[in-house]
């Protein structure tokens, strides 16, 4: 019975057969794709999302008009084109800061005891502070522009991924493996790359997808109270803001957008759903 | 008992660095507040006139006493256009906004926990799948386009329920109440009802891995007593924890389900003061929401020591 | 009969490393009697007590042939409502972790009750008259104050007791007891194992036992089947089975168990050197909080200690016993609270950080669990030669000293550029020795190094450690729970109780000749005392 007569070699199956195995995650992908080269390629071969013209006033969806026209006879299908572009250039962008930002810090506070205490003080205390009065009150201070706009939304959506980090550094400094690299005698920023990092990785990746999602939402909502984007850029939020006044009479200003917008956020949090079950079971929990 | 006072006094830290954090954004943004109320034409005499009279043209520690003094004897300042004290304007729109978040938690729990146990309980199968994508189509539509979409079926096309408005149940009809209240709390309690089903499907999912449910399995255990007598009590922490993290979500989907609702309550406050740009109401309201965020949180955190009794602090 | 298994097979799901967890297993449990089913890890004991209970999840595993007769009854053709009337009632269950197998959040004399709730008619006083009883049965103190108390609140034996009354509350004419005491300190083993054979003599009943721990066997079995990978090799009374196995897997096993007779030591390893001297070493957990409340845990108090170089030190004691501390304390994983420890002639007790590093080359660490002591996103080379380089070799170098290295404790060198998953637990843990080994230290400590091993397995990583011992004359510290390991190792033992050393000693003068009252009652509790077994 010696267990050293045979190595058992273990084949692994490749990332990508993972994901392809995965219905949920492939749907996402393929919807996501999809709605990235629409926003990407999409206003090319539709009429300008500004252009106004009062011959065809609020006409309901038509062969021509596939999302009507809003009462200043602007085409709805080519603004919620337009603003699928400012939707997802602002979830990417503020899922990319949140998560260096909360990278950093929660590194920081992982390992570093005194700033620990700070770091997290500070953490609470944005928590406990409603994501959106918060943007709402930032913007309305400096101004909205969609530079603002991104680090209004920002702020809020870092405390979640510094809390992940720092709970990922708490569990993997205690491995023993990580210990075993201590004893021999690695020093603690190689410790930190070879050892750690790698472990924040696929949750970080996960928690990207999350925060995109709803910072896709938040901006909508921002735009739809009217104190987000300026309301002259096409995103769907200021869309469906404008559509509010006339609900009653003509509702597909609201509805496409609305729904462009949901299909998006979903595509987005079933890539994050099928990413967390198949890049690592174990940081399922942890979200 | 000694655990209750620690942690009481641990929430003060953090009400001091909200506080902080709303100061610092009013007062060292980069915008001016005085120039802002002031308008595009005023001369800055004007400005500099509304500074004095709000106070920040003081240096900023001094601004930053007299906030504290202010905040600790319970003033939230006032509004910069009516001079209305900001408790007082809470005071009168508190009443829709408190029974459309109660209304709201209580449609939760009472659907979101059967719901998520059920889909831990039927892991893998079509209503678990069910339960799953309800959940995230939940996450992901915006509460404004879901109320409308309720607005154009219920009220506009059906006509069960009026289009928008509120009633006090106490100066009204009860019935009345109901009408108004139904659609906005569904609205705002559908991305609620996917966030808990969600985590309660988590936690009891992890619960049924436990030995003490094969334990009770092995005593003969009815499934549904199991789920019930020992997964629930066990999978409650975290479920009760996400519940009380999510009051934050809340508070930000109250204020749109206000405004497409027209109800009168504390998020249509705080639409009508950044639109017409009133700081004064705008930090004290956050301060407000914040500090009712982090008084949730204390009554949830001192709750589970009734839910677990290893807790012990 | 009690209990009769014919030709039981049960399916695994596609996919796993065998086609059966268990295969035509057939055995009896007759009234009055124990039998013990004993095998290593993977071998199919479990699944078989779990089937009988119907407990196994059936998508994954399904019985697809055989009979499982419960006085007559077949349970394999009952549906889940008819089984849970068998549950309880008819075949009561113990577990091997008895913290984790109690909810949490419930009073134990709650969760005994539920049974009595589930199975009879009985009203509320009713109820608790027998549940005192029980308690009483199995020898808890003040039964009516434990009753409502929650599981953390009480000790490990007595949640195992609370195990015990709870599955022998409505007197089941079968328990099945799933590797009881393997999670119970060796002291409270020996409690509960007394236990469990008094109370099956006064009520008849049949037992179904399961260990890997053939001194548990020898303590309680009348009758022992043997299993591996999911067959049964051998079935025959304990005599037959502890002293003329025959077949070849059976005998394997049982020469592999270490015995308690420390061999004669020739002390020839044993240099002059000191490597090690700990004096008065104390380490103390937890601190005075603000409010003047905070508790503290005196982990290790006072504990003095020379090793000399190529002498194997064993230290053992239960859990709590602080020697896990201690072990953590010498290789500076946490810092003492006082005292010093100097390794080769330097005091590392204080020494900061930075200027540790440069010593650590000296003393290494191999863990308890194989499984988490290896980055699973690093291959075995990166592992081998991450301390080497850090302390200046040049890539090419630590990639030769580690094939070499990897040689020595029984790994092909070309299995380098591979994971750890891919690996055994047994292979896993040769891997973490050749770690330590590269870095040429003068001590090795092995906190409980062998403890997560199969007895087969574990008895070639001791051989492998006094391979490494002879050949690189390093001194070691060798932890355990396990006397029976400690014997067959060690040249010298400390016992530990409380954070405070009690006894030292050369390991045959403490076997043979225990001065302490404590050593005395550890080595009396050590099961399968009067059963000889093999010495290294």
């Amino acid at each position: 019975m010696a267990d050293t007569s045979a190595l058992t070699l273990k084949e692994d199956p490749s990332i990508f057969k993972i994901i392809y195995g995965n219905k949920g995650l492939m749907t996402g992908l393929v919807i996501l794709a999809v709605l990235t080269l629409i926003a990407l390629f999409g206003p090319i071969f539709t009429e300008s999302p500004t252009s106004i013209n009062p011959m065809i006033r609020i006409k309901p969806p038509s062969a021509d008009m596939w999302f009507g026209t809003d009462p200043l006879g602007r085409d709805i299908f080519a603004r919620s084109i337009w603003g699928g572009r400012i939707s997802l250039s602002v979830g990417v962008a503020v899922a990319v800061v949140a998560v260096g930002f909360g990278l950093v810090l929660g590194l920081l506070a992982g390992y570093i005891r005194v700033l620990d205490a700070i770091i997290m003080r500070v953490m609470d205390g944005l928590m406990a502070i409603p994501g959106i009065l918060l943007a709402i009150a930032l913007i309305s201070l400096t101004g909205a522009t969609l530079f603002t706009v991104i680090v209004a939304i920002t702020i809020p959506e870092i405390p979640r991924v510094v809390r992940l980090v720092r709970s990922v550094v708490l569990t993997v400094r205690e491995e023993a493996y990580v210990e075993a690299a201590i004893a021999a005698g690695t020093k603690l920023p190689s410790i930190m790359i070879r050892h750690i990092l790698p472990n924040t990785i696929a949750p970080l990746i996960v928690q990207a997808t999350y925060v995109c999602a709803s910072a896709m939402l938040t901006e909508s909502i921002l735009g739809f109270l009217g104190a987000g984007i300026p309301p002259e850029i096409p995103s769907w939020g200021n869309i469906m803001s404008e559509g509010r006044t006339y609900f009653q009479l003509c509702p597909w200003i609201i509805f496409f957008p609305g729904v462009a917008l949901g299909v998006t956020v979903m595509s987005v949090n079933i890539v994050g759903d099928g990413l967390r079950d198949t890049l690592d079971p174990r940081i399922a929990k942890k979200m | 008992m000694f655990y209750v006072i620690k942690r009481i006094l641990a929430t003060i830290p953090v009400m001091v660095v909200v506080a902080l954090f709303v100061f610092c954004i009013i007062r060292l943004g980069p915008g001016d507040p005085a120039s802002v109320i002031a308008g595009d034409y005023a001369t800055a005499e004007d400005i500099q006139e509304i500074r004095i009279k709000l106070g920040l043209a003081d240096p900023i520690p001094v601004q930053m006493g007299k906030w504290f003094v202010q905040l600790a004897s319970g003033d939230l300042g006032k509004s910069y256009h009516s001079n209305m004290q900001v408790t007082k304007l809470i005071s009168q729109r508190l009443e829709p906004t408190l029974l459309l978040a109660a209304t709201t938690i209580i449609l939760t729990i009472l659907v979101a926990v059967p719901l998520g146990t059920l889909a831990a309980y039927k892991a893998g199968s079509w209503v678990d799948k069910f339960v799953m994508v309800f959940s995230v189509a939940g996450f992901s539509i915006p509460v404004f386009v879901l109320g409308y979409i309720l607005v154009y079926i219920f009220a506009m096309e059906l006509r069960w329920l009026p289009v928008q408005g509120y009633r006090s149940p106490f100066d009204d009809s009860f019935l009345q109440f109901v009408k108004h209240i139904t659609m906005p709390a569904v609205t705002l309690s559908v991305i609620y009802i996917a966030l808990i089903s969600r985590m309660t499907r988590a936690s009891v999912v992890e619960v049924l891995n436990e030995d003490y449910v094969r334990t009770a399995r092995a005593k003969g255990q009815s499934e549904f007593k199991i789920l019930l007598r020992h997964a629930l009590p066990n999978a409650a922490v975290p479920i009760v924890t996400v519940l009380g993290i999510s009051i934050a979500l809340m508070i930000g989907g109250v204020v749109v389900t206000e405004s497409v609702y027209n109800i009168p309550g504390l998020g249509r406050l705080v639409l009508d003061a950044v639109l017409s740009r009133d700081y004064g109401v705008i930090q004290g309201l956050i301060l407000f929401f914040s500090f009712i965020y982090i008084f949730i949180n204390l009554l949830i955190d001192l709750s589970y020591t009734l839910i677990d009794p290893r807790i012990r602090y | 009969m009690v209990l009769k298994i014919e030709n039981l097979t049960v399916k695994l799901p596609k996919g796993a490393d065998r086609e059966f967890a268990i295969e035509d297993v057939s055995l009896n449990v007759d009234k009055g009697e124990i039998v013990c089913v004993v095998g290593e890890s993977g071998s199919g004991k479990s699944v078989t007590a779990f089937t009988i209970m119907g407990l196994i999840p059936r998508k994954e595993l399904t019985p697809t042939a055989g009979k499982i007769l419960l006085e007559g009854e077949d349970l394999l053709t009952k549906d889940n409502a008819e089984m849970r009337k068998f549950r309880g009632s008819r075949i009561g269950m113990i577990f091997q972790e008895p913290m984790t197998a109690l909810n949490p959040v419930m009073k134990v004399g709650k969760q005994i009750e539920e049974l009595l709730t589930i199975h009879t008619k009985h009203n509320e006083q009713e109820r608790k008259k027998i549940i005192l009883e029980a308690m009483d049965a199995v020898k808890l103190p003040d039964p009516s104050k434990i009753f409502n108390t929650y599981p953390h609140q009480l000790s490990g034996g007595q949640r195992q007791r609370i195990m015990i009354a709870m599955a022998l509350v409505l007197e089941p004419n079968l328990l099945i007891a799933d590797e009881p005491t393997t999670a119970l300190d060796v002291t409270t083993q020996a409690e509960v194992l007394a236990l469990v054979k008094e109370i099956q003599r006064i009520k008849g009943m049949g037992v179904l036992f399961i260990t890997h721990d053939f001194g548990v066997v020898a303590d309680i079995a009348d009758r022992v089947v043997v299993m591996q990978n999911g067959l049964v090799v051998e079935e025959g009374s304990r005599d037959k089975i502890l002293h003329s196995p025959e077949h070849p897997y059976t005998q394997m096993l049982i020469n592999s168990v270490p015995s308690l007779d420390p061999p004669d030591r020739s002390m020839e390893n044993v240099q002059d050197t000191k490597v090690v001297q700990m004096s008065s070493v104390h380490k103390t957990y937890g601190s005075l909080g603000i409010f003047g409340r905070g508790r503290t845990v005196k982990a290790v108090q006072d504990v003095s200690l020379d090793l000399h170089g190529g002498e194997l030190v064993g230290i053992v004691g239960e859990s709590g016993s602080g020697k896990s501390t201690l072990a953590r304390c010498l290789v500076r994983l946490i810092d003492p609270t006082d005292g010093g420890i100097m390794i080769n002639g330097k005091d590392i007790s204080t020494l900061s950080r930075s200027h540790l590093r440069p010593q650590r080359n000296e003393f290494q660490i191999v863990f308890q669990d194989p499984y988490r002591s290896l980055n699973p996103r690093r291959t075995i080379e990166q592992s081998l030669i991450e301390g080497p380089m850090n302390f200046g070799m040049g890539r090419t170098e630590a990639v030769a000293k580690a094939r070499e290295v990897l040689e020595i404790v029984g790994i092909s060198p070309d299995a380098m550029g591979r994971f750890p998953h891919q690996f055994s637990g047994g292979q896993r843990q040769r891997i973490c020795i050749a770690r330590a080994v590269v870095m040429e230290p003068k001590l090795i400590v092995a906190d409980e190094a062998v403890s997560a091993l199969d007895v087969s397995v574990q008895r070639q990583v001791l051989d492998l450690f006094l391979d490494i011992r002879q050949r690189f004359g390093m001194a070691m510290l060798f932890i355990t729970h396990d006397l029976r390991v400690a014997a067959q190792v060690c040249d010298r033992v400390v016992v530990m109780q409380h954070g405070k050393v009690v006894e030292q000693g050369k390991t045959t003068d403490v076997y043979n000749n225990p001065q302490h009252p404590y050593t005395k009652e550890l080595l009396a509790a050590a099961p399968g005392r009067d059963v000889k077994f093999n010495q290294l």
